[in-house]
């Protein structure tokens, strides 16, 4: 066991998977020389020289639309988009060429590309710095996304998206990258795919991904001193989603609070609640609530905790779970 | 006599520059000639022979007049199996034969194409097969033939955004020591796109052996170049990401071989990407669901129609004496037997499998998709009940 950073678990991926398979190539804006914004790519293009990690053209669009063509080739390209709002020019590539290619060609060609997207806020960062952006992705069938919570899931998760046969956007919680833990690597547990209990409870679930894993054990620990035992559950993969972990917590406890960072309309949170309560609706004692961002473009910095769903606005939003059995006030027609 | 000031000083020595030599101009290679590259006459008539860009071999001229009257009547019989409603649309290469299947001779097999909806032509004149190039279309699924297998992508609907897979897939193959060349389609509209440039630059950054070949067929459906466009012509564009262009008469089929067999070559010998304006026309609207009178003037239709690239390979190959009546009445046979094959093949229906849609959205479809799969089935043996019933 080490004490090791997010930063430190991804960027042994990195390294660990280059070293296994020289099909690995990565690259996008100020990976190479500087080793990336966030350090993430450091060392590499020192250790693996500048064909295996190297700097592109100043275009995500390029940069991912690249990847496509060197994945026809039969490489296995990582590519960093530098921030979640600096990638939306890939969308297009994103959404019509990589998450289809497979499908349109019938199995024929695929596209087996990891795409780096450091994501969300907290970190003080001014405009298009912050999107939480998942949403945009999980709506597209094809991909694969995926966000770890913990050191060792950024190394083993981004280890199985890099060898994973179909195209993954791996979502880093920039908050999170220098958060150290005890981390042993290399750390390859639960298969892909499959949500993972955090923090065992009774009396309620939450539900959480990413940069709200944290929140979520916060409040979970919060919430003994007013005499709740929750349990949570940290989805890691979006897609494919783990109906059946997050199915068999809420039956558990009969409570549901699902808690994103992103905004909360049309969001993924709005999905994994329709999920519980469709596969939970007679163990469920109160309906599913939901803690989000605002439905507001992510704020300036100095504005920014109103937005981030807290440990106080998760308790608050347990507190309306109905422990007396009767229905929230809010929501009975006068 | 009296002189201007301005006069005196122009006069004076002391006012010259010493001679220096002058900078090499950092454009030079890179811009086009200033007029499109042409071997043949409009009328097909030959203009004296030019040292850049000799006429290619006569048996490679003969397979390309075979296969553009070939395209073309793959062409007509597309558009006819459209209208009996068997293709859900269809744009047409009409007029573009020249540049679709000079593309593909100067290429090797296994060489990669990234071809864009229009063309049709270049997907039959590279074996494909023609139902299999038609699928897209008739709307059974979305590719119909294995891009692996045949080195040629799938037909690129969104824009431009191909260029840039060229880009990257050129670049993997030299990666690996392999000396293959891709070429991307791309139309004058769609050089207005980003991912165009990007594509290019990327290329060219990289040094990617790819040949960019813009039809530059004078209109984006209904929008004139005018507005795509402030440069001299297209293949001016090269020179602002350090790639060599050329302008070549896209309906002069032995100048297109010659400029493409050119280009191919520069990009397989590691110099990096080539751009090609071919100047060519869309002879038909831009799909049957258009209607290019509301935009086109008829007289200019008909001018086009004037530089047909069939006719002129057809009036050049006689002359040099290398095509007779026979060979034109043999090739023409073909053509109408590959279109009587297309047409019988088309008028079945094809079978579909709703389950297959589950098949490849992912490697191993996701647990919802197998409950998805599961709904559906269930939906289908309802609707067999019912029907028995």
């Amino acid at each position: 066991m080490a004490t090791m950073t997010m930063a430190k678990a991804l960027n042994a991926a990195l390294a660990d998977a280059m070293l296994a398979d020289d099909r690995v190539l990565v690259f996008g804006e100020d990976v190479g020389q500087l080793g990336g914004v966030f350090r993430i790519t450091d060392g590499l293009q020192a250790r693996f020289g500048d064909k295996r990690c190297f700097d592109t053209p100043l275009a995500e669009a390029g940069i991912v639309g690249f990847a496509v063509g060197l994945a026809m080739s039969g490489l296995r390209p990582v590519v960093e988009m530098q921030f979640d709002a600096f990638a939306y020019p890939a969308f297009e590539q994103i959404a019509s060429h990589v998450a289809k290619l497979r499908n349109r060609t019938r199995g024929a060609l695929s596209v087996p590309i990891v795409i780096r997207v450091p994501y969300a806020g907290g970190i003080g960062g001014v405009e298009h710095h912050c999107d939480s952006s998942e949403a945009y992705y999980a709506h597209t069938p094809g991909l694969k996304v995926v966000t770890p919570a913990t050191v060792e899931d950024a190394y083993s998760l981004l280890r199985e998206a890099i060898d994973d046969p179909d195209p993954v956007v791996f979502m880093e919680p920039k908050k999170l990258y220098f958060a150290s833990a005890e981390a042993e690597l290399p750390a390859r547990k639960e298969p892909f795919g499959t949500a993972v209990v955090r923090r065992p409870g009774t009396d309620a679930t939450l539900v959480a991904y990413g940069p709200a894993v944290p929140v979520a054990l916060a409040a979970a620990e919060a919430a003994r001193e007013e005499g709740w035992d929750l349990e949570v559950v940290d989805v890691r993969t979006i897609v494919p989603f783990d109906d059946a972990t997050v199915a068999a917590s809420v039956r558990r406890t009969g409570r549901c609070v699902v808690i994103q960072e992103a905004q909360g309309f049309a969001g993924v949170g709005a999905e994994i609640a329709a999920r519980v309560q469709e596969r939970c609706f007679h163990a469920l004692h109160a309906p599913v609530l939901r803690v989000s961002g605002l439905d507001i473009p992510y704020p300036a910095p100095m504005l920014e905790h109103t937005h981030l769903p807290s440990v106080d606005r998760v308790l608050d939003t347990v507190a309306r779970l109905q422990w007396d059995d009767q229905p929230d006030a809010r929501w009975v027609a006068a | 006599m009296t002189t201007t000031p301005q006069a005196v000083r122009r006069a004076s020595p002391r006012k010259r520059r010493p001679a220096t030599p002058a900078a090499p101009d950092p454009s030079a290679g890179l811009l086009p000639r200033a007029e499109p590259v042409r071997l043949l006459n409009p009328d097909g008539t030959a203009l004296p022979p030019r040292d850049d860009y000799p006429e290619p071999p006569v048996e490679a001229l003969r397979e390309m007049y075979r296969r553009m009257v070939v395209g073309r009547r793959f062409d007509a019989q597309a558009t006819a199996l459209t209208k009996q409603g068997r293709l859900a649309v269809y744009p047409s290469s009409r007029g573009q034969e020249a540049c679709q299947v000079g593309a593909v001779l100067a290429l090797r097999d296994d060489d990669w194409v990234f071809p864009t909806y229009r063309e049709s032509v270049a997907l039959t004149a590279r074996g494909i097969d023609p139902v299999e190039a038609l699928t897209l279309l008739r709307g059974d699924w979305h590719c119909g033939y294995d891009p692996a297998a045949r080195r040629t992508a799938p037909q690129c609907t969104p824009l431009a955004t191909q260029c840039v897979h060229a880009a990257g897939l050129a670049y993997g193959e030299s990666y690996q020591g392999r000396d293959t060349v891709a070429l991307a389609f791309i139309g004058d509209g769609a050089t207005s796109e980003g991912d165009f440039h990007e594509g290019v630059n990327f290329a060219a950054v990289f040094k990617a052996p790819v040949v960019y070949l813009v039809q530059n067929n004078k209109y984006a459906i209904s929008v004139p170049l005018s507005r795509q466009t402030a440069a001299p012509a297209l293949a001016y564009k090269g020179v602002g990401y350090g790639v060599p262009s050329e302008q070549v008469d896209g309906n002069d089929p032995v100048a297109v071989l010659a400029v493409l067999t050119r280009a191919v070559a520069h990009a397989r010998a590691g110099h990096g990407p080539f751009l090609v304006e071919a100047h060519t026309y869309r002879m038909e609207p831009h799909t049957n669901a258009d209607d290019a009178t509301r935009y086109r003037d008829p007289d200019e239709v008909e001018a086009w129609r004037d530089r047909d690239p069939i006719v002129r390979l057809e009036t050049h190959l006689r002359a040099r004496g290398v095509l007779d009546d026979a060979a034109v009445a043999a090739v023409a046979e073909e053509a109408e037997a590959y279109a009587a094959g297309l047409r019988d093949r088309m008028h079945t229906q094809p079978a579909v499998d709703p389950l297959s849609l589950f098949d490849h959205v992912y490697a191993e479809p996701t647990p919802q998709l197998v409950e998805q799969r599961e709904q559906v089935r269930a939906e289908l043996a309802a609707d067999d009940e019912e029907g028995d019933a």
